[in-house]
C-alpha cells in the first residue's frame, strides 16, 4: 500500500497555518493539550493518528489552520515528540520546515516532581531548571534537588495530571 | 597563602571540588588537629563574622562549625529553627539570605528543602556553606567521613564501604557516595530495607562514575567491609508516617553482630545522632570510631573555613 497516497486521502489541505508532522504515535492529543487548543476556538484542525511512517513506524500529524506555535510550545512538544517536524504553510505550500529541538537546559517550563524541592517553595523568586540526561527515552534532572523526571512524568505534567 | 580551589568558593556540593582540593583540605585539617593538640591555633580569622543560618535543627554540625570559627578567632551570629525569626512571619527564604549576606562574611546554611543551598549561593555575594539541604547534600559531613576514614586507614582507595540503614532519605549517604566517586573504593555495599533503598538518581550517578555498588538487605553483608557506615532512620523525612512505622527499628548494629560478621579491623562510623540503630555496647569496642569521627568535625571545619575565608 502506498502510504503517502493514504495520507493524502485522510487529510484535507490547509491554506495557511502549521503542520506538525512526525509526532510520536498516539500523542497528537497531548500536542493539542500543550497548545491549549480545545477545539472550540474556531480554527480548522485536522488530526491524524497512528498512520504509517517510513522513519517512525507509526506517527501522528496535527494540522492547524491560521495557527503558529510559539517557542515555548515547541520546547514542550520536543519533550514528548523529539522527532516532530514543523511545517509552515502559506498558500497551500510548505514555505518553511524545521525540526523541534530538545534544549539541554529546560527552564521554567516544567515543575519539579519533588514537593520539598526549593523550586516548589511558594513565593520564592526561583525558576525551575532541568538538565537533559537522555534524549531517546526522555530523562531530565532537576538542577536544584537532583530528582529525575521521566517521559511519563513529563507527559503527565504537560497534560495537567500531576498535582 | 590563598588556594584558588577553595578561596571564596561556595560549598554546596562535594562534587564542586576535585580530589586534589579534598586532599588539600585533609592535610590542612591534620595541621589544625596538631595545633589544637598543642594549643597553638592561630587566630587567623579574627576579623571575620560567620552567619549560622540553621532553618532546621542541628547540634553537631552547628556546634562544630561554631567551635571551628571561634577557635580561629572568628565571631558567629545566627539562629536555629525558624521560630523567632522573620521567616516565621512569612519572609521569603531569598530575602532572609540577602539580609544575612549583607551582615556577615560567610553563611553556613541548613534547610529542609532540597536545593536551598544552591539557591542561596546564587543570591549571596559571600560564600555559602551547605550544612545540609533536605535529603540532597551534606558536603562537610562527607568530607568529615572521608577524612575520618583517611585518618583511620591512611587511605581511602581500595577500601570496602558498607552503608547501612536509611539510604533513601539520607543526605550524608548521598554526599558520601558523591565524595567516594573521586576516590577508588573497592566496593560500596548498600544495606537497607527494601523501602529505604538508595534513590535511583544516585545509583545512576554511582554506576556512571565507575563505582562498584551492590545492594543487600541482610546485615551479614557487612562481612567484607572496612568501613561500616550506619545511619539513622530519619522520621522527619518520611512523607508518610505509616511508612516510617514499617521500617523503624528494622536493623540494629550491636557488638554481637559485629563480632559474628565483621572483619576484626572494620571500623563503625555514624554521622550521629543515633537512636536505636547502633547499640551503646559497641562504644567500648575496637570497632567504634564514631566518637573520633565527631571530634574530627572541628579540625576539619576549621580547615574548611580557613581555606574558604583565606585565613592563614
Ligand atoms: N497545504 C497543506 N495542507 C495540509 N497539509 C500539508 C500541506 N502541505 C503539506 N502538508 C503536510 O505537511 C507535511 C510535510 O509536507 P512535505 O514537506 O510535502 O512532506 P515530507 O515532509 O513528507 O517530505 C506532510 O505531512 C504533508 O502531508
Ligand atoms: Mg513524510
Ligand atoms: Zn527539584
Amino acid at each position: 500500500m502506498d502510504t503517502r497516497k493514504d495520507e493524502k486521502l485522510l487529510v484535507s489541505k490547509i491554506e495557511n497555518g502549521t503542520v506538525i508532522d512526525h509526532i510520536n504515535s498516539g500523542r497528537a492529543l497531548v500536542v493539542l493539550k500543550i497548545l491549549n487548543i480545545k477545539g472550540n476556538e474556531g480554527y480548522r484542525i485536522a488530526i491524524v493518528m497512528n498512520v504509517p511512517s517510513t522513519t517512525m513506524g507509526k506517527k501522528d500529524i496535527v494540522k492547524l489552520e491560521d495557527y503558529y506555535p510559539n517557542s515555548e510550545d515547541l520546547e514542550k512538544i520536543s519533550l514528548i515528540s523529539p522527532n516532530a517536524t514543523i511545517n509552515i504553510i502559506k498558500d497551500y505550500e510548505v514555505i518553511k520546515k524545521y525540526k523541534v529541538e530538545i534544549p539541554n537546559k529546560i527552564k521554567g517550563t516544567l515543575k519539579c516532581n519533588n514537593p520539598t524541592c526549593i523550586t516548589r517553595k511558594s513565593n520564592e523568586p526561583i525558576t525551575s531548571s532541568f538538565t537533559l540526561l537522555s534524549k531517546d527515552k526522555i530523562k531530565l534532572q532537576c538542577d536544584y534537588c537532583g530528582s529525575i523526571l521521566t517521559e511519563d512524568d513529563v507527559i503527565k505534567e504537560l497534560i495537567g495530571e500531576s498535582q | 597563602m590563598i588556594n584558588m580551589g577553595w578561596y571564596n568558593k561556595d560549598v554546596v556540593n562535594i562534587l564542586d571540588f576535585s580530589r586534589e582540593d579534598i586532599e588539600l583540605l585533609f592535610s590542612k585539617a591534620d595541621e589544625m588537629r596538631a595545633q589544637l593538640k598543642d594549643k597553638s591555633v592561630k587566630k587567623t580569622l579574627s576579623n571575620k563574622i560567620i552567619g549560622i543560618a540553621f532553618f532546621e535543627p542541628s547540634t553537631r554540625t552547628r556546634m562544630s562549625f561554631e567551635t571551628a570559627a571561634k577557635r580561629l578567632g572568628a565571631d558567629t551570629v545566627g539562629f536555629t529553627g525558624e521560630e523567632g525569626t522573620s521567616v516565621a512571619k512569612g519572609e521569603t527564604f531569598a530575602d532572609t539570605i540577602k539580609m544575612i549576606d549583607s551582615y556577615v562574611d560567610a553563611i553556613v546554611l541548613r534547610h529542609k528543602f532540597e536545593g536551598a543551598a544552591l539557591f542561596a549561593s546564587g543570591i549571596a555575594q559571600n560564600p555559602v556553606i551547605n550544612g545540609g539541604d533536605g535529603k540532597s547534600h551534606h558536603p562537610t559531613q562527607a568530607m568529615l567521613d572521608l577524612y575520618t576514614t583517611k585518618t583511620l586507614f591512611g587511605e581511602i582507595d581500595g577500601l570496602t564501604f558498607a552503608l547501612i540503614g536509611d539510604l533513601k532519605y539520607s543526605r550524608t549517604v548521598s554526599s558520601l557516595i558523591y565524595g567516594l566517586s573521586m576516590f577508588k573504593p573497592k566496593e560500596i555495599i548498600l544495606i537497607s530495607p527494601q523501602q529505604l533503598k538508595l534513590r535511583e538518581e544516585i545509583k545512576l550517578f554511582a554506576v556512571d562514575h565507575g563505582l562498584k555498588i551492590r545492594e543487600e538487605e541482610n546485615i551479614e553483608a557487612i562481612s567484607e567491609a572496612d568501613i561500616i557506615y550506619v545511619t539513622r532512620i530519619q522520621k522527619e523525612r518520611f512523607p508518610d508516617l505509616q511508612e516510617y512505622e514499617k521500617v523503624k527499628g528494622s536493623y540494629k548494629i550491636n557488638k554481637k553482630i559485629l563480632e559474628t560478621h565483621a572483619k576484626k579491623t572494620a571500623k563503625v562510623l555514624h554521622p550521629l545522632p543515633r537512636v536505636d540503630e547502633l547499640s551503646p555496647d559497641v562504644d567500648n569496642t575496637n570497632y567504634q570510631a564514631y566518637f573520633l569521627q565527631a571530634s574530627l568535625g572541628v579540625p576539619l571545619r576549621m580547615a574548611l573555613l580557613s581555606l574558604v575565608l583565606g585565613g592563614d
